[in-house]
């Protein structure tokens, strides 16, 4: 692997620089990946999985097929049993700043008062690292991230009072403002109305059309289909059927 | 107006005041994020471990801030022990703790037949603080608030959303531990003003109640200091009038302040639900 010169906050999360991209790497690869959690259980095996810039995969399949373990280890939150997962070439954790990860509504601390605001600045952490304050830059990447996903008028309201589809849309909120150019989004389209679940539909092409790749996880094939969507199905931890990988 | 001027005329009056102010800031600082991460039964166990570590050093002759930091990393690393493999849940393993230590403790007091030695250890004795401790409550108070402020968006994200935090490379276990270590002195400290078996009267109850009244974290934080304060001081002045306990009259002005929050709550709530009926009809 090519050496590249560490660059981003001066002091980063987790001790190590932000690496450039591996030229001709391909935005995301998975290779055999295995996921155990504690009690010996195994929620993914064998999977695999390869996205290049502009490409969006999407993960179907029924609760509990391994959809948010394969996102939670691209992301790093799981450590993987076995496989290997290179992001842009690079190994989990080298580039965090390229990576951002949407969780589930349901995971979060919604009751901690904070504004809708303060949320969404959160994408800009792993810019600021250690010791790192909000400069002009990440104030303006958080107003347009309000503004994509039309939170701006919900801006300084307390997280805790968005109903659930304003809560989906803070967490995009949040993982745009990251300016990350691999989108990891656990159901994003759930709990959404029909116009907010298409201004996300929109808002995931213009990410797609920016260049950047995107692996989401949905239950419902239908909110898979999109133009150039790489459709993966699941089934107890793995791709239900190898060939059933389908460019739409 | 003699009523609060009478008793500051005494020096170890105004030391003591003095004392229960600093204490009562670093005490409702730290915990306005141990409410907001639901550890409040941790804070509160916390205080009642430290015991056999400040008895024990107390009869090396050591230091007792330093036997009860040395107990609060024991417990947490007994509560961790127990907890690992996901088979006992934390409440459970911090109850676990919570008794093994306290009992210890307790055990290791009657060893010494000098139980009322350590009478200001269980109720406090904020009016026999001397300058020294003085100075040392300060650092405290000083090191929890620049602490919290300089580490304020990772004390955040993590108590948030841990996942989002780890997927950037921040580890919420570590910031979480890192809080444990600062929870450690700030109830050393309150242990000196309330005593172990009040110290949640401090670190609780004046950011229970900051939460009914806020609805940013900042705000929280300093209408928790505010309640802190305010019972600290009333609580001295009630008790020298009164003649009681100065540590239980400080507990019982947090819990009057918090009965307050939630009377003002209560009356939003009221006035929320009319405004809403009305522009409804």
């Amino acid at each position: 692997m090519t050496a590249h010169a560490p660059r981003g906050p001066r002091l980063p999360y987790g001790g190590r620089g932000h690496l450039d991209p591996v030229p001709g790497a391909p935005a995301l690869e998975v290779r055999d990946l295995t996921v155990r959690y504690p009690g010996n259980i195994t929620a993914v095996r064998g999977f695999g999985v390869r996205l290049e810039r502009g490409q969006c995969g999407v993960l179907v399949g029924p609760n509990g097929c391994g959809k948010s373990s394969v996102l939670k280890a691209i992301a790093g939150i799981t450590r993987p049993a076995a496989g290997e997962v290179r992001v842009f070439g690079n190994a989990v954790g080298a580039c965090h700043h390229r990576t951002a990860y949407l969780p589930q509504v349901p995971e979060v601390a919604w009751t901690f008062p904070i504004s809708v605001r303060e949320m969404v600045m959160q994408g800009r952490d792993v810019h600021m690292g250690w010791l790192g304050r909000p400069r002009r830059a990440d104030e303006h990447a958080v107003e347009h991230a309000l503004v994509r996903t039309g939170l701006e008028d919900l801006a300084d309201r307390p997280v805790g009072a968005l109903s659930g589809g304003q809560r989906q849309r803070a967490l995009l909120a949040r993982a745009l403002a990251q300016e990350s150019e691999l989108l990891l989004l656990d159901e994003p389209l759930t709990a959404l109305d029909e116009d907010h679940r298409q201004a996300i539909t929109r808002v995931i092409d213009e990410v797609l059309a920016q260049d950047a790749a995107v692996l989401m996880t949905t239950h419902h094939v239908d909110e898979a289909r999109g133009a150039g969507h790489v459709i993966i199905p699941m089934r107890d931890g793995a791709t239900a059927d190898a060939n059933a990988l389908v460019a739409r | 107006m003699s009523w609060l001027t009478e008793p500051l005329s005494y020096g170890f009056m105004r030391t003591g005041l003095l004392a229960a102010v600093l204490v009562s800031i670093s005490c409702a600082a730290v915990g306005t994020h141990v409410v907001a991460r639901r550890m409040s039964f941790l804070g509160d166990a916390l205080a009642h471990t430290m015991l056999p570590g400040i008895v024990i050093a107390f009869l090396l002759g050591a230091s007792l801030l330093g036997g009860a930091l040395v107990a609060a990393v024991v417990t947490v690393l007994i509560i961790a022990a127990i907890t690992r493999g996901g088979r006992v849940q934390e409440d459970a393993a911090i109850g676990v703790a919570f008794t093994g230590m306290f009992a210890l403790g307790v055990m290791l007091l009657s060893t010494t037949n000098s139980f009322r030695d350590f009478t200001h250890i269980l109720f406090g004795n904020i009016l026999g603080v001397g300058d020294g401790d003085l100075v040392v409550l300060g650092i405290i108070a000083g090191a929890v608030l620049i602490t919290l402020l300089v580490f304020r968006r990772e004390l955040e994200v993590t108590a948030v959303d841990p996942g989002y935090a780890r997927s950037f490379g921040l580890r919420p276990d570590r910031v979480r531990l890192g809080l444990l270590l600062l929870l450690a002195p700030t109830i050393v400290a309150g242990i000196q003003a309330v005593g172990v078996l009040l110290t949640t009267g401090l670190l609780i109850v004046p950011a229970a109640g900051a939460f009914l009244v806020t609805r940013r974290f900042r705000i929280t934080m300093l209408v928790s200091m505010l309640i802190g304060v305010g019972a600290s001081a009333a609580g001295v002045l009630i008790s020298y009038h009164a003649g009681v306990s100065t540590g239980a009259t400080i507990a019982l002005c947090t819990c009057v302040g918090f009965c307050i929050c939630m009377g003002i709550a209560a009356l939003r709530g009221v006035l929320a639900t009319t405004t809403s009926s009305e522009v409804l009809e």
